[in-house]
């Protein structure tokens, strides 16, 4: 964690030297917050939800329509994006959570889909195809470094708050219901609740990053909530190895930007490639990345 | 203290349990056994909460339970282990025993407090030496004995052990004999088995099961003088 802090604490300072430019510092910072929280419901829970970018989307548009119509505050903003993250999954969750396996991915997807269609259908709130633009940043945040400085704040609050969560009863709790659903009933746990409440917060968190990238972005639009975000998170988790460990996500993003900025400079396929190596990683190597790093794998059991 | 009345049961046009009834008495040891596919398992089954009867009554300590899902069972102090393993892979033994102890299963929803417990679980079932060896990892002989941690670990009043020593050797079922006997002394116990000398030697009153119906039950001493005990294989093991 100390590792992941002062790299990204640095990063302004270094990044140019190495042809790329801080504001990526922000997007990263931004998909690790989106895939740490996602990964407490895929590594940690075992429940695979594929159209997870809908919350980070719900939280892009809660930031822009709250400083619009209820009050500039950036913190108002922000806390209506996790309050509106967060009520969605809530909602959603209710439909799901007695569900597992394909029919939770499908169901998923599907109220994924209800929310972009929302998005672009509901024109006289979300503005359509267009989105919200000219979504401000207060005054102190408007030059790039104090960005930075306010994004890594945020993140590594998440961060530290995120790791205290897995590692708590409620983490552990959780873990132990995705290594054996009929045991935990057994010994007492109320299943339902412990996976309604892993995607509320789960998309709670979505909809922190989802803020976070509207005040970055200055704007939200539909396609945000898109399946193919959904599936970049996904990607990056697994591609990381969000199933053995914490850091998983963290990897895979890293990864995923870095190819797109580096690779994305030679081809236009450098999605193709970060493809390619998601399904290499799910058919050889399900521990991903941190798979590879570490010796004792401990597969499907994040630590 | 527990009280099952007239369960029937059946799955499709199977009738799995006709007209079942049984009682454990507080401080006793019951034996089930029969003949595989008698109903053994679906009995316990019912009487933990997996499934619901489809007639019949269950009481425990006065308390209707028919209705309740495990975990409202599992809270009132009634524990089972499985016939077939169902532990946390992925965890080692001690962190399979604390999550099914109470005091963790209290803390399930902070964030705050630590998960943690104490270990006498496990020395009570021999794991001490392998508390932090994951349970895909341990003998089939060890994850047998974890089984019945798990089940021991929520600190049950009332004990369902199902086959807890199928699969195993002379020796390793001579340790879980010696486990229960142990454990006989402070809880009640409800024991499914099929080997018989382990169960006679360990029972104060065992129920017959054969095609889903309680054909005998009795002390091991009256059951060895019953005609049907003696005709079967079942008879010849222990007289
Ligand atoms: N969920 C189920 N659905 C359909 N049939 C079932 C189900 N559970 C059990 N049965 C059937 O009920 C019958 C009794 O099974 P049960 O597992 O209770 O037997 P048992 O006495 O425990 O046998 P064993 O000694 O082999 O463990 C079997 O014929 C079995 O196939
Ligand atoms: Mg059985």
């Amino acid at each position: 964690m100390l590792a992941l802090f002062a790299l990204f604490g640095t990063l302004p300072a270094w990044i140019g030297a190495i042809g790329l430019y801080p504001y990526l510092g922000v997007e990263i910072m931004v998909w690790i917050i989106f895939g740490l929280g996602f990964n407490l419901l895929l590594g940690y829970g075992g429940l695979p939800s594929f159209g997870h970018g809908a919350f980070f989307g719900v939280g892009a548009y809660a930031f822009g329509l709250a400083q619009f119509n209820v009050h500039p505050n950036l913190w108002l903003c922000l806390g209506a994006a996790m309050l509106a993250g967060g009520v969605a999954g809530a909602l959603v969750a209710l439909f799901i959570s007695h569900r597992r396996g394909i029919y939770y991915a499908l169901l998923t997807i599907a109220f994924g889909q209800i929310f972009w269609f929302v998005a672009v259908k509901w024109h006289s709130v979300t503005r359509g195809e267009d989105g919200l633009l000219n979504i401000k940043r207060p005054p102190w945040l408007d030059d790039l470094t104090s960005l930075y400085i306010f994004c890594f704040a945020v993140f590594a609050l998440a961060v530290v708050l995120l790791w205290r969560l897995v590692h708590s009863p409620f983490g552990r709790v959780l873990s132990a219901i995705r290594q054996n659903e009929t045991r935990a009933r057994f010994v007492g746990y109320n299943v339902w609740l412990y996976k309604w409440l892993a995607f509320t917060i789960s998309a709670l968190v979505a909809g922190l990053a989802g803020g976070l990238f509207a005040l970055a972005q200055q704007s939200a639009y539909p396609n945000v909530m898109s399946l193919q975000q959904s599936g970049f998170v996904v990607m990056m988790t697994l591609v990381g190895g969000g199933l053995v460990s914490f850091w998983g996500p963290v990897l895979g993003a890293v990864l995923f930007f870095v190819a797109r900025d580096l690779l994305g400079a030679y081809t236009e396929a450098w999605l193709l490639w970060y493809g390619l190596l998601f399904m290499l990683v799910v058919l050889f190597k399900p521990e991903g990345l941190a798979g590879l790093l570490r010796k004792d794998v401990r597969s499907h059991a994040p630590a | 203290m527990f009280e099952a009345t007239h369960l029937h049961k059946r799955f499709g046009y199977h009738v799995v349990l006709e007209d079942v009834s049984m009682s454990f008495a507080q401080g006793r040891l019951t034996g089930i056994m029969g003949p595989n596919g008698a109903g053994k398992t679906t009995c316990f089954n019912l009487l933990t909460g997996r499934y619901r009867p489809d007639r019949g009554r269950i009481r425990f300590e006065g308390r209707d339970i028919t209705a309740l899902p495990p975990r409202a069972i599992a809270r009132l102090g009634i524990s089972r282990s499985f016939q077939v393993m169902n532990l946390f892979d992925d965890y080692s033994a001690l962190d399979n025993v604390l999550i099914a102890t109470p005091e963790v299963r209290e803390r399930g929803f902070s964030v705050w407090r630590r998960f943690g417990g104490s270990t006498d679980v496990l020395e009570s079932v021999g794991l001490a030496g392998k508390a932090h060896v994951r349970a895909k990892d341990l003998s089939y002989g060890d994850r047998r004995a974890l089984e019945i941690g798990v089940a021991l670990a929520a600190r049950p009043r009332l004990l369902f052990l199902d086959e807890p020593t199928a699969g195993l050797g002379t020796e390793a079922t001579a340790r879980i004999a010696r486990l229960i006997a142990e454990l006989k002394r402070s809880i009640t116990i409800v024991l499914i088995e099929h080997d018989m000398k382990f169960l006679f030697g360990l029972a104060d009153h065992i129920y017959v099961m054969h095609w889903g119906q309680v054909i005998a039950q009795g002390s091991p001493a009256e059951l060895r003088a019953n005609p049907w005990v003696q005709r079967s294989n079942l008879g010849h093991a222990v007289n």
